[in-house]
Parts: C-alpha cells; structure tokens; sequence
C-alpha cells in the first residue's frame, strides 16, 4: 500500500501552498511547494514503473519521500504554527516502517495478517485528514488574521505617507509664518520710521540753521576783525576772536548733534542689531519723545501738547538695544499723543492736552511711565491691545504691530514687563519696568 | 530799542548777539532773551514797558509760542502794544493764520533771514 505514502507526501505541499496563498508568504513559497508537488508525482511515477514488483523497496522511497518533506517543512521557521499537520504524519510513517521491516522479515506472517497492517495504514492515513479538518478552523482564523494584517499594514503604510506629506506640508506652513512674521516686523519698523522721519526732519533743521548762522555771522567777524587790525585795535581783535572761536566749538556742537540724530535714525531702521549696551534712559526717553512729538506736528500743524518730563537723575545705566527700546518708547509715546488728539478733535480748544514721561529707579529695576490725558482704553478692548494686528486706528493709519511688538521687547527680550492704567476718557498710563541687573 | 527773543535753543542767543554786533556797539538795540513762554511772561511781568518788539518761537515744550502771543495781547497790551513776531520751522500757512489771528504783527520761518530781520526792524525803528 505504498500508494498512501505518496498520497500524503503529495498532499502535504498542495494544501500547504493553498494555505500561504492570500498571505504575504506566498511571494516565497508559492514556487517551491509546487516544485515539491510536482517531484512527488515524478517521484511517484518513476518508482511505480521501474520497480513495479518490488513493493517494498516502492514502500520504503514513498516513506522516504514523506519523512523528507515532512522533516524539511517542519524545520522552515515560517511554518512553525503547522507543527500540528506535520506531526499528524509521523503515525503514518511509524506504521509504513514497521509493516515494511515485517514484510521484510517475516514475508509469511506480512501475508497472513495483511489486512491488519492495511487497516493500520489506512488508519494513520485517515489521521491526517482528522486532524486536518479539526484545525479546519485555526487555520481559517490564521488566514483571517494573515489578511487583516496585511490591511492594517497596508493601512499603516497609507497613513504614515499622509502623516510624513502633512508634516512636510506644516514645516512648509511654519517656514512661510516665521518670514512672514520677520516681514511683518520690518514693515512695522519701516511704519514708525515713517512716523519719526518729520521729526528727524526738524531735529535735524535745528542743528543745521545753527551750523549755517554760525559760520555766516564768523565771516562777518573776520571781516570785522581785519578792519580792526587795520586800526591797530589789538583789543578788539581779541575779542572777535574769542567770538569766532566760541562760534566755531558752536558749529562742531550742532554739527555732531545732527550727526547723532542721523546715526540714531540709521540704527532705528537697522533690519537686525540686538547688541545690548549701557544706556541712558533718560538721555533716549527724552530723544523719542521729541521725536515722537514733532513727528505728528508735522503731520497735523493744528496738534500741540504740553509735554512734562520728570527724569529722575542718577539712575543706573541699563544694558539694552537701545533701538529696540526706543522704538517701545516712540510707540507708546505716539499712541499717548494720538489719544490726546483724538480727544482734541471731539473736545475743541477747551481740552489741554498733557504728556507726561517720569523715570524712577525701583528695587533693582527702572520704571518709565507714559501718561497721557486722552480718550483712554475702553474696557472691552483692554484685552486685545496687545494682540497683534489689532488696531483702533482707521485702515492704512495702523499696522497693529506696535503695542504687540513692544511687548515682546520688552518682555522676552529685555526680561521686563509692561502695566496699564486707563480710565475711558480720563486717559492712560503705560509703566514699563525694566530690569537693572 | 529792547528786543525780546523768546527760544527754547540757548544758543540763540550768541547768534543774536553776534548778528546784531554792530547794532548793539551802536545802541540801537538791545536783547534780552527767555527760553520758554512761561520765563517769556514772567519777564514781561517786570519789564514789559521797555520791550518794543518780541520774537518768539512757536515751537516750544510747555507753552507754546501762540499761546505766549495770546497772553501777551491780553495781559501787556498796554499803549503802546509791543510788536510780535512769531518764529516757525513749520513755515506752512496754518502757523501763519494762526499767528496773525492771535495778533502777531509778522510771522518768520526758520532758518533766519537776518538781513530780513534787519529791514524790517529799521522799519520799525522809524
């Protein structure tokens, strides 16, 4: 019955090709099982001509041929969760080499109790397919499994490229903000650059009409000063020049104030210098407050002022940028002007519009207060002024920027913090604090 | 012939001096001066009979220059009124309306022309 040897040699590779069919072995294993089908039938074939009378010898290849597929199978590690099928074949085998040595041996009692051994065989053939059909089952389980594997590997692969392609497009979208942001902040600096150049503009007039009346009035002098030589009045000689001297340091003076008013213009519109340095706040307060004042005169000659300073001598020198600060300071200046002359405008000449900036030193800190007697902050805006883009002004007047990028210098880069007082219609006080050390 | 100029620029003052050497040699003028409108009136307060003409800057911190002006045509308008001017770098026309309608007499821009100043003055000397 040596039939049954290769029947189940055969069957072995053809189920197990169909099992691997729909899972991702079957790229590997697909060939190999059908080659391993395909020998069997040769196999089978070949014996059953060549050595049809000998049926043991035909017994003992299709024993052989099983063990050999068997054993091979079962030592591929893919194949590990069919250990069951696999050893479902050894009773087979057991009972194929022990009615073979029998029928080699003893040949008269092989004779005598054939159906016995046949009945053996068919019983270890018959196991297989027992145990086959009860793990009928597991195996379509398996199958399920191997499938929603492979679907949620799919599915993975698919979000993952989703995820990587919106991450790139975010990084995109974040690269985009931050330039925009940086323009953003030029253009609000090229803004308040516009709103300090009129009063650059006659900063800068002032020091000129001196350089120019000084050096006018000196040649008069030394025309005057050689008619005297002329007379020989050696005294009045040195007097005019004395005069021509002292209107000569003049010149130098105005010269270099304009000098500084240009520099301080430059480093205001700079793109990006955050070099820190020992600063005067007073000395810069009192630079932007002039400039901030005579900034709107010249945009609106009707406009006027009072303006206060109380500095407080002495305070420690702050290491900031100081154009940074300064443009803090221009903003709130502007804003405190612009509240005054929002009221004016409702209230006519009966309003006095006052502007006030004091500095005093605190514990460790200095404090700048820009107080104003303006419309003041209504209440339910308090909470957006410093918000970026929000402005009261009318479209094209505000970037929207100012409050927002003050806030930002002076908290996160200067470590201070900025407070405000408002009374709608009553006005308000700006308090920044700047820390000393 | 006293002349008040009122500037919040301290080194106006050399410059008058200097512009006007020959004219005070000759005692035809004499300046005095005030940096601010406030230390303008309390000038005038004491002396406001003696001073013929006063130039004042509009644009000053404090009180302004228009303001001075109108305090002065209230308070030392006494005969015979001082004559004011009104100095401006702002030289545009609402400066103007706004000086003459508060009483100045003329109203100058910045910078200076003194040889300007000098004419008009002989003016007001004769």
């Amino acid at each position: 019955m040596f039939f049954f040897y290769f029947l189940a040699a055969l069957l072995l590779p053809v189920r197990l090709r169909r099992l691997v069919e729909r899972t991702n072995m079957s790229p590997k294993w697909r060939q190999p099982l059908l080659y391993m089908t395909l020998g069997i039938v040769g196999l089978f074939i070949l014996t059953q001509k060549a050595l049809d009378d000998y049926e043991i010898i035909n017994a003992v290849i299709g024993i052989l041929a099983l063990s050999g597929v068997v054993l091979y199978l079962q030592l591929q590690p893919e194949f590990v969760k069919f250990q069951f099928y696999f050893n479902s074949h050894y009773p087979l085998i057991t009972v194929g080499l022990v009615s073979s040595v029998i029928d080699w041996l003893a040949p008269a009692f092989y004779e005598k109790w054939d159906y016995i051994f046949v009945c053996g065989e068919l019983m270890a053939f018959s196991w297989i397919f027992i145990r086959w059909a009860a793990n009928k089952k597991q195996r379509e389980e398996l199958q399920v499994a191997n499938l929603r594997n492979a679907e949620l590997d799919r599915l993975v692969e698919l979000r993952t490229a989703e995820l990587t392609q919106q991450k790139a497009e975010l990084e995109k979208t974040i690269d985009l903000l931050k330039a925009t942001q940086a323009q953003l902040i030029q253009q609000e600096k090229l803004a308040s650059l516009g709103e300090l150049t009129a009063g650059i503009a006659h900063e800068i007039q002032n020091p000129l009409n001196f350089v120019n009346n000084f050096s006018e009035v000196s040649i008069e002098l030394m025309d005057e000063m050689a008619e005297e030589l002329a007379k020989g009045d050696t005294e009045e000689v040195m007097a005019i020049a004395g005069d021509i001297k002292q209107n000569l340091e003049k010149i130098i003076h105005h010269g270099k104030r304009a000098d500084g008013i240009v520099k301080g213009m430059l480093q205001h519109s700079r793109a990006s210098s955050d070099t820190k340095e020992p600063t005067d706040i007073n000395k810069l307060a009192d630079e932007y407050f002039r400039l901030a004042y005579h900034g709107l005169r010249a945009k609106d000659k009707s406009f006027n002022a009072e303006l206060v300073t109380s500095y407080t001598d002495g305070l420690p020198a702050i290491t900031l940028v100081p154009q940074d600060v300064g443009r803090v300071l221009l903003n709130m200046f502007t804003n405190a002007f612009y509240a005054v002359h929002q009221k004016q405008k409702k209230l006519g000449v009966d309003f006095k519009p006052v502007v006030s900036v004091t500095t005093s030193a605190l514990n460790k800190a200095i404090e700048i207060r820009v107080k104003d007697n303006g419309t003041g902050i209504p209440d339910d805006i308090r909470d957006k002024i410093l918000q970026p883009f929000f402005t009261t002004k009318p479209t094209g007047e505000g970037t929207g920027l100012g409050l927002s990028i003050s806030y930002d210098i002076i908290t996160k880069a200067h470590g201070g913090k900025i407070d405000i007082n408002s009374t709608e219609g009553e006005g308000s006080e700006f308090i920044i604090t700047l820390p000393t050390a | 012939m006293k002349i008040l100029v009122v500037d919040d620029e301290a080194d106006v003052q050399p410059l008058f001096l200097q512009r006007f050497r020959k004219e005070i040699k000759e005692h035809q003028v004499e300046f005095d001066f005030a940096l601010s409108g406030e230390e303008a009136l309390e000038y005038l307060e004491e002396k406001h009979s003696e001073v013929v003409l006063i130039l004042s800057d509009i644009n000053m911190p404090g009180m302004s220059g228009i303001e001075l002006l109108s305090r002065i045509r209230k308070d030392f308008d006494a005969p015979p009124p001082p004559v004011v001017m009104m100095i401006t770098a702002y030289g545009d026309d609402e400066n103007h309306r706004q000086a003459i309608e508060h009483g100045a007499n003329d109203f100058l821009t910045k910078p200076l022309d003194f040889s300007l100043l000098k004419e008009k003055l002989k003016t007001i000397l004769t």
